[in-house]
């Protein structure tokens, strides 16, 4: 082992000593959670449509608790949901009865925080130099998020805007009992057109996913070709179209005048310099150049922003790490007076 | 007959959707066919995560160079998947106690729940928190006053970047009220108003002229490159 | 800690290093040619990480855009509707998070009809989640789902979603988020497209989000009044749609800030709760890393010049 890998090794033999140390003592990544127990009755005859009254966690308005609690068992569904809580209310449950039972430790969510820091960490290892860390970062990042959008793009317009339309009663009894749509058969004709896409992933007959390609390309097109039209090309120019000379209660504006002349004057030149049919040589290549100047302002006020973007984007996943994962700080008083 | 049918298909698509704009009564017909293409959008993704399973499939069938990392893709992939789809761990929606697939497919603690929130989330979050020191290098080592173009690019960024923070304010309290145009955080307004607003709206202009001519192009089948090469034709 | 702090450290650590490179420029000149990139992003992490560990923050002064934001939605009455265009994901909640919480909570604060939606991400639905279980939830108990607010979810399509709601939401949204037909959710019965809307307040984070807003919505339907608050990249781009398709842009942190004071200003109590201040914090980390920025550009341009002097020589 040569002098530098020695050295490392025990900056991180020791930095996960501490990290252990302090996760021992719970004092981090340490998160708390609510139980919430639901229960509802179904106060229905037997044979008729159920209908279901909510006893959990509060008894649904117009009914009493007492006859809902007549009920047998079999007429009872219940589940508890866990939602999150701060420390602060762990803690002052905790103080008033010991024994309590709503407010708890969550293992998976506290393995969770743990989890994170470490995709976080190996993430930043890039920065370092490459290595093992971030790439099995980087596939889990590409799985979870491959499957994730499968899975929202199924539940949220799949089933309800294409199996919901084509068959309304298989979907009510399955999945979205609340439902309430017509049978519209028209829709056969985006669920051919979706079975031909997914032609792609066939060996053969590549060309089938041409048609919803086409169809896909043509709406894409006709709706860009009018909405940039008249957004991007006809009002730009209407809102340039602004009196140069300002006037205010009767008055000249100066710096008003200014700003008119300064922004029509701008895009004027950034025009003629995006004008490519002429040579930009005398009158049109000196305004050309002013054109490239303004252009460049833009670039850097672009410039400028960006650097402001990025900066918050790093700033929130160190909170993340500083706040939720080591405790160092608690800006959001989550572990106020702890 | 393979090129013919989809160049009419991409025409007529085309053709609604522009029609819909301009004629009242083409409005419902336009509405229909932005439905299905919502819809095959949503096949789209479906399409995406079957060709990343297949390309990872195969790299490991074949152990191709690091397919080790194509077996925890698949894995993450798959799981993700299979909890998500299978509404894995989700209670009823109130409304439907008795109906154990009416919960929401994200319940908070579910454990497509737990995936989005303690790896997707960190993950893509760090992804792009990881810009923020690529554009400090990109600071040191692009930045050059060569010209009169740089010095100008430069100069507005030093503005920008003073003028949106408390800096700005700061190192230019001292000026007058009668001089308040140029303190910087006003500076950084008008640059943004005046010189920004009028580049912007000559690049967006000359994006929309290219993007209304490509899809005229598209739509009268004049540019046809997004059928892939004619050669390619069995 | 003192602003005053923060300045002294500024000026010492500049001065320091000036005395560096004017007394040792040769040595100055070759390690910065030939420095080692993993030394600027070290300084990077701790330009952001020092000020956020001792919460350093600074005083806010809104500018015009984010007062524009704030007067649109304070004209509105109490029941109005106001359509929040969720277009977001974790990539850019750093960005992002804090308008979309003071979004919600001035709407809320304001008594108006909240309907969400979101066409950016699959992964939008979860922001959605994080401003109702955050602000509605947490500090508006006494708001009914389904009466005073609707999550409408996610819908793929980009643009062609908005095509399709400008004249006929109920098409497309047949059910929200959770399920529930559109049918049985109170403020949905009389909502047949969102020129109904009052206001729209778009966040956004990229494509599709609030060009798209701009373009098919605002720009084909007038009466409808769009605002917004979008990330540092995307803003300048914003600036031409103003004020004529776009009455008001939050850009990036500081927008966010902005609006976060003039929201407490008027709403706030006198101890806000710290998820309202996220903006603020965060001005605190921006402010260093932008002077790292500029010292960076400005070293690079001394080694550059060093360099040529040398050429020429």
């Amino acid at each position: 082992m040569d002098r530098k890998t020695l050295i490392w090794t025990i900056v991180f033999l020791l930095a996960g000593a501490y990290l252990v140390l302090r996760s021992m003592t719970g004092g981090m990544a340490r998160t708390y959670m609510k139980a919430v127990d639901f229960e509802f009755v179904n106060v229905a005859a037997d044979g008729d449509e159920p209908e279901w009254i909510q006893a959990k966690p509060q008894v649904a308005a117009d009914h009493d608790p007492n006859e809902l609690a007549n009920y047998p068992d079999e007429n009872r569904q219940s589940w508890t949901r866990y939602e999150s809580a701060p420390l602060k209310k762990y803690a002052k449950a905790v103080k008033e009865d010991p024994n309590q039972t709503t407010y708890l430790l969550s293992i998976s969510r506290t393995i969770g925080v743990w989890l994170s820091a470490m995709f976080t960490l190996a993430i930043f290892s890039f920065l370092y130099k490459d290595s093992i860390f971030y790439k099995i970062a980087e596939a889990v990042v590409v799985g979870v998020s491959a499957a994730y959008w499968m899975v929202v793009a199924f539940w949220s317009t799949i089933v309800p805007n294409l199996i919901g339309k084509l068959s309304p009663a298989i979907v009510q009894a399955w999945a979205m009992p609340g439902l309430k749509e017509e049978q519209n058969l028209l829709y056969i004709v985006p669920l051919v057109l979706g079975a031909m896409l997914l032609w792609q992933l066939a060996p053969k007959g590549g060309w089938i996913s041409r048609w919803p390609l086409a169809f896909f390309i043509g709406v894409f097109c006709g709706i860009r070709l009018t909405g940039y039209m008249h957004g991007d090309f006809l009002y730009q120019i209407g809102n340039s179209i602004i009196p140069l000379v300002v006037m205010v209660n009767g008055s000249f504006d100066f710096w008003g005048s200014l700003r008119a002349v300064l922004l029509v004057g701008g895009l004027l030149v950034c025009l003629v310099y995006f004008f490519f049919s002429f040579e930009h040589k005398g009158i049109v290549g000196k305004t050309a150049k002013v054109g490239i100047w303004v252009l460049m302002i833009t670039f850097g006020a672009g410039f400028g922003y960006t650097v402001m973007g990025r900066i918050a984007l790093l700033a929130i996943r160190l909170e993340f790490l500083f706040d939720d994962w080591l405790w160092l700080m608690d800006p959001t008083d989550k572990r106020l007076g702890m | 007959m393979k090129r013919l049918i989809p160049l009419w298909i991409t025409a007529i698509a085309g053709i609604v959707l522009i029609a819909s704009y301009f004629v009242p009564y083409a409005q419902g017909l336009g509405e229909l066919t932005s439905i299905w293409f919502d819809i095959l959008a949503g096949f789209a993704f479906i399409l995406g995560g079957g060709n990343l399973l297949k390309v990872h499939l195969k790299k490991v069938s074949d152990k191709a160079a690091g397919w080790g990392y194509s077996v925890i893709l698949l894995a993450s992939f798959l799981i993700t998947l299979f909890v998500g789809l299978g509404k894995i761990g989700v209670h009823p929606s109130p409304d439907y106690p008795d109906n154990s697939w009416s919960g929401v497919y994200n319940e908070v603690g579910s454990p497509f729940w737990w995936l989005y929130e303690y790896a997707f989330k960190p993950l893509t979050a760090t992804m792009f928190a990881m810009l923020a020191f690529y554009i400090a290098s990109a600071s040191f080592r692009a930045f050059r006053a060569k010209n009169v173009e740089a010095v100008l690019l430069l100069g507005t960024a030093f503005i920008i970047l003073l003028g949106r923070t408390f800096a700005g304010v700061w190192l230019t309290s001292w000026l007058p009220e009668s001089l308040s145009g140029l303190k910087i955080e006003n500076l950084s307004v008008y640059i943004m108003q005046v010189f920004n607003t009028a580049g912007s709206r000559a690049i967006i202009i000359g994006i929309a002229l290219g993007i209304a001519s490509t899809s005229l192009k598209v739509i009268l089948g004049v540019d046809r490159s997004y059928l892939g090469s004619a050669r390619s034709e069995p | 800690m003192n602003v005053a702090w923060a300045w002294t450290i500024l000026v010492v650590v500049v001065g320091a290093s000036l005395v560096v490179l004017v007394t040792r420029r040769e040595q100055t000149y070759r390690a910065l040619k030939d420095l080692d990139r993993r030394w600027i992003f070290l300084l990077m992490l701790l330009a952001v990480a020092i000020p956020i560990l001792g919460e350093l923050t600074f005083p806010e002064k809104p500018t015009g855009l984010a007062k524009a934001v704030f007067d649109e939605i304070e004209k509105l009455e109490p029941g109005d509707k106001v359509l929040m265009a969720w277009d977001y994901d974790p990539a850019s909640e750093g960005e992002l998070g804090p308008m979309a919480t003071a979004f919600t909570y001035h709407c809320c604060k304001k008594g108006l009809k909240m309907y969400y939606m979101t066409i950016f991400s699959p992964v939008g639905p979860q922001m959605i989640e994080d401003a109702i279980e955050h602000v509605i939830k947490a500090d508006f108990p006494h708001l009914e789902y389904g009466v005073d607010y609707v999550n409408l979810g996610y819908k793929s399509g980009y643009e062609g979603v908005i095509k399709v709601i400008v004249s006929n939401i109920r098409e497309l949204y047949t059910t929200d988020h959770y399920g529930k037909s559109v049918q049985d959710i109170p403020m949905m019965r009389d909502v047949r497209n969102i020129q109904q809307m009052d206001l729209i307040i778009n966040v956004s984070a990229g494509y599709a989000g609030l060009k798209e807003w701009v373009l098919f919505a605002a720009t084909p339907y007038p009466d409808l009044t769009l605002v917004a608050g979008v990330t540092g990249v995307m803003a300048p781009q914003q600036y031409p749609y103003i004020p004529e398709q776009l009455r008001g842009l939050l850009g990036a942190i500081k927008g966010a800030a902005e609006y976060e004071k003039l929201v407490l200003d008027k709403y706030g109590d006198e101890d806000p709760d710290p998820k309202y201040l996220k903006g603020k914090q965060r001005m605190g980390p921006q402010l260093i890393a932008h002077m790292l920025i500029i010292v960076l550009i400005i070293v690079a341009n001394f080694v550059y010049f060093a360099g040529k002097r040398r050429e020429r020589a």
